[in-house]
């Protein structure tokens, strides 16, 4: 028995790998080791079109080229980073304290929902003007994905359920719901749509101002970005310079040591799983209002899950979520140019592996040694 | 190379260097084994005991130096490489799985069995080897089901069952309670009388002086000394080695009349975490001015007691008054405005949050109030000069504030929870096992920290298992034993503390005492 000391496949190999914890990581690092998952992954990418018949180079020289080439390009792909900033907030948001909302897309469907309900039930006269419209439709959208954020939530809080599990269920639900009322209650004339918002709920467009802007001529962009970059800069502020944010940063990092110091957990995991609801049911609602103008099936091609890669590859930061959203937005966009669905989506996926990885070798330091002894 | 070849030494490491981004933590170390004995490794926190002996098992790749095991030159790329050439360390942190058993946890990793787990053989086995080494464990037993002198035999008989013939162990007693600590050197002797040889990494002089026939010091990552006989070198030496200097181990206290009562604790009594009775109805007053000390073998009760005055766990009946206020079953915060201080037992998992900055962790109870918290936000301007504040004030040695707190040594980090703890002005302190785990000089400063609390008016308890440690500091002692008190020392009798410590209580002490003086 213990005489023989048993051996294993890998101790047979001339060559082992051994890791070690980094103790300190440069400032840089982070930061390097994502544009470096970002370039590896354009790299298999690019084996990926080339394996399908297609020229790699070509192939993102359009990307680019669709994505950034124009005006109407530029603004398309920030029309669609719109949605992807927001659940990509929404995300980092709640990743930050540790929680695993990947139920953005379910807060994002409840968010286009109840925004929609204040047009369709009606809430609100079409005549209203934009000004009460539009906070309104806000203020609904957040409070819908809010209440989706809060079912987890407190579920979490009271009986320790896994978030993991209900964030994605709720997903499922959400959809589900959504479809309930296309088909069922607001379906316009039996097609599985509402029928058209009054002009007062849309989002103001570039485009509105093509009467004295000529070359804003059909540009989709609309207020929803604005919205995204201050829910960011508010995101932000709240994480990094709040008494509330501390809260949630100890939380995050040490939930026994934020009890010691006094901070109600419970209360805050509820909290902070409403607000990442609200975010991303914000996004639904600027989809809605900004971009769709009626509630209709397909509204989001997962953008709540995109938003957990988003606020990975932004390492939580919101305003890298704004950059890494805008490029996830070109992707979207000019990957629909190339193929409706696959290789965009393939690029997603080699994106959020290569990011997985690349953080693990910012949290180790790799040996490669050969054996001396066999 | 002969001279490494030498019968009787297993293990000859020769100037070895290791570094990581920032610190040499090893230079130029030289360290030998010899077969059949038992050799302490001393030195204080952060001298680089630990990383001489994770390389020596494989777990770092030093930068240079020589390691000899048996007569042969070996380089090791990972710890299956070095217990292949029998040498296996026990780490401070087990590395178990808890959902499964002793036998299926001993196997993991191995390459048997191969397919089939007929573990019934393999339980036997198992068995067959704790007995011989007297690790009583039963190998049918899940780990979550052990307490922790049993899975650190576990790990024991893991590296056994592997072959190893040299063992490292990390500070293995800091763990341990007293009982187990006699069993775990019974096992160690019984582990050299097989032909096997330990190394012992402590910082403990006392238990070194006790289980070692040699002894090899660190200091700043150099060595001090090389296998020194421990016949006739007594804790003084020892502690000259570790530290540089000569250590007064008494302290100096000034008289300081008590003032009123700040903390009453009345009948209280709480559950562990598995919902057992683990304080059951204990009453005691500190005033202000005096450190009382709580006396006791580890796990009669102390962590509950003290985590149930600091609101952290239900008192289940009574109630804690701090200066008149009621906080027991209250929100934390209650207390902290009241002004009570707690430095915790867990350092790492309940005083600090570790990959947050030192600032971040040193305004954890300040960050509600001016200058720091301003409004509904933190003034990180001010919060960065608190924490400058303390740094300087406490002796804290890192770069600068912002680094991370996992990267402080165990010293700086409870100096950090001192600081922040003591910054508040407390009037209550409660302060437990204060100096586990840290080394003489870092001894010395929590001590004078806590007389100066005392002076400045605050009522300290202090809970430890260190008799001296309490002798030294506390105005009175009460004794803890299976949640219970059992009297108050005044007096600084050791040999009464002793008895009630093993849960004869005072009165029956005084009885007997009158007995067999009448």
């Amino acid at each position: 028995m213990a005489e023989t000391t048993p051996t294993s496949f890998r101790q047979r190999l001339p060559y082992s790998i051994q890791v070690e914890p980094r103790l300190q990581t440069g400032r840089g690092l982070p930061i390097l080791s994502s544009v470096a998952a970002l370039v590896l992954a354009l790299f298999f990418g690019g084996i990926l079109i080339a394996l399908v018949g297609g020229d790699p180079f070509a192939t993102y020289a359009h990307i680019a080229n669709v994505a950034f080439g124009s005006l109407g390009g530029i603004t398309d792909t920030l029309t669609k980073a719109t949605p992807l900033i927001l659940v990509g907030l929404a995300c980092s948001l709640a990743f930050r304290m540790k929680l695993w909302n990947i139920g953005a897309e379910g807060q994002f469907y409840m968010g286009a929902w109840a925004a929609s309900a204040v047009v369709l039930i009606p809430l609100l006269p079409p005549e209203t003007s934009p000004f009460i419209f539009i906070p309104v439709m806000m203020i609904a959208g957040m409070l819908g994905g809010a209440a989706w954020g809060f079912i987890p939530g407190f579920l979490k809080a009271r009986f320790k359920v896994n978030e993991v599990i209900t964030t994605l269920m709720l997903n499922y639900i959400a959809v589900a719901w959504n479809l309930f009322f296309i088909f069922a209650v607001w379906s316009e004339g039996g097609f599985q749509m509402s029928p058209m918002f009054p002009r007062a709920s849309w989002l103001p467009r570039l485009s509105d101002l093509a009467g004295p802007i000529k070359e804003f001529r059909g540009l989709t962009l609309h207020g929803g970005f604005i919205i995204a970059v201050i829910a960011a800069v508010i995101v932000w502020f709240i994480v990094n310079r709040s008494k509330w944010g501390y809260e949630i940063r100890l939380i995050g990092d040490n939930p026994k040591a934020a009890e010691y110091a006094g901070i109600p957990i419970k209360r805050n995991i509820i909290l902070v799983m409403m607000v990442s609801g609200a975010l991303a049911g914000l996004a639904g609602m600027s989809e809605i209002s900004g971009t769709v103008h009626r509630l209709q099936g397909a509204i989001s091609p997962g953008y709540g899950f995109t938003g957990i890669i988003i606020a990975w590859l932004a390492k939580l930061n919101p305003f890298a979520v704004i950059l890494v959203s805008i490029f996830f937005g070109a992707l979207l966009l000019a990957g629909r140019e190339i193929q409706p669905s696959g290789i965009p989506k393939m690029i997603q996926g080699i994106v959020l592996v290569c990011l997985i990885a690349s953080d693990y070798f910012v949290r180790y330091r790799v040996h490669i040694t050969r054996r001396v002894e066999a | 190379m002969a001279e490494d070849k030498a019968p009787d030494n297993v293990v000859v490491m020769r100037g070895i260097v290791k570094r990581f981004p920032g610190v040499l933590a090893n230079d130029k170390v030289d360290f030998e084994l010899r077969r059949g004995e038992i050799h302490a490794l001393l030195g204080e926190n952060g001298a680089g005991k630990s990383t001489l002996m994770s390389v020596l098992a494989g777990m770092y790749h030093p930068e240079a130096g020589s390691i000899v095991v048996n007569g042969k030159p070996v380089s090791f790329s990972s710890p299956r490489d070095a217990i292949q050439a029998g040498i296996g360390m026990i780490h401070q942190h087990f590395m178990l799985v808890p959902s499964q058993t002793v036998t299926e946890n001993i196997l993991l990793g191995l390459d048997r069995p191969r397919f089939r787990m007929n573990l019934a053989t393999y339980d036997k086995e198992i068995a067959e080897l704790s007995e011989r080494f007297h690790l009583h464990v039963d190998p049918r037993a899940k780990i979550w089901q052990l307490s922790v002198g049993e899975q650190q035999r576990v790990e024991i008989l893991k590296m056994l069952y592997r072959g190893a013939q040299v063992l490292i162990m990390d500070e293995p007693t800091a763990v341990l309670a007293p009982l187990e600590i006699e069993e775990l050197f019974k096992t160690l002797h019984s582990m050299i009388n097989d032909g096997k040889s330990i190394i012992f990494i402590s910082h403990k002089l006392n238990e070194v002086l006790e289980i070692a026939d040699r002894v090899s010091v660190l200091r700043n990552g150099r060595g001090t000394a090389s296998g020194v006989s421990t016949e006739g070198v007594t804790r003084a030496d020892l502690a000259r080695l570790m530290v540089g200097r000569n250590v007064i181990l008494f302290v100096e206290k000034n008289p300081v009349t008590p003032g009123e009562v700040v903390l009453s604790v009345e009948n209280v009594h709480a559950e562990s975490d598995r919902g057992l009775p683990a304080v059951r109805g204990v009453s005691f007053t500190v005033r202000g001015g005096e450190i009382v000390g709580l006396a006791g073998v580890a796990g009669n009760g102390q962590r509950e007691l003290a985590d149930a005055i600091n609101g952290l766990r239900k008192c289940t009946q009574g109630r804690v008054l701090l200066r008149g206020d009621e906080v027991s079953n209250q929100p934390i915060r209650k207390n902290i405005k009241g002004g009570m201080a707690y430095v915790p037992e867990d350092r790492t998992h309940v005083g600090t949050a570790p990959s947050l900055s030192i600032t971040d962790n040193a305004i954890m109870k300040k960050y509600q109030q001016p200058p720091i918290g301003r409004g509904s936000t933190v003034d990180y301007k001010a919060a960065e000069n608190f924490a400058n504040q303390l740094k300087e004030q406490y002796d804290i040695v890192v770069p600068n504030v912002k680094t991370q707190a996992r990267l402080l040594s165990g010293g700086n980090l409870q100096r950090v929870i001192l600081a922040r703890e003591m910054s508040s002005m407390p009037k209550v302190m409660i302060a437990v096992q204060p100096t586990r785990g840290l080394d003489v000089g870092a001894i010395e400063g929590v001590h004078k920290y806590l007389l100066a609390e005392r002076e400045a008016g605050a009522g300290v308890l202090l809970i430890s298992e260190e008799l001296e440690e309490l002798l030294a500091l506390c105005d009175r002692i009460y004794v803890i034993y299976e949640g219970q008190i059992m009297g108050e020392v005044t007096d600084g009798s050791i040999e009464n503390i002793g008895l009630m410590m093993t849960g004869t209580p005072l009165e029956q002490i005084r009885q007997q005492g009158a007995t067999t003086h009448g």
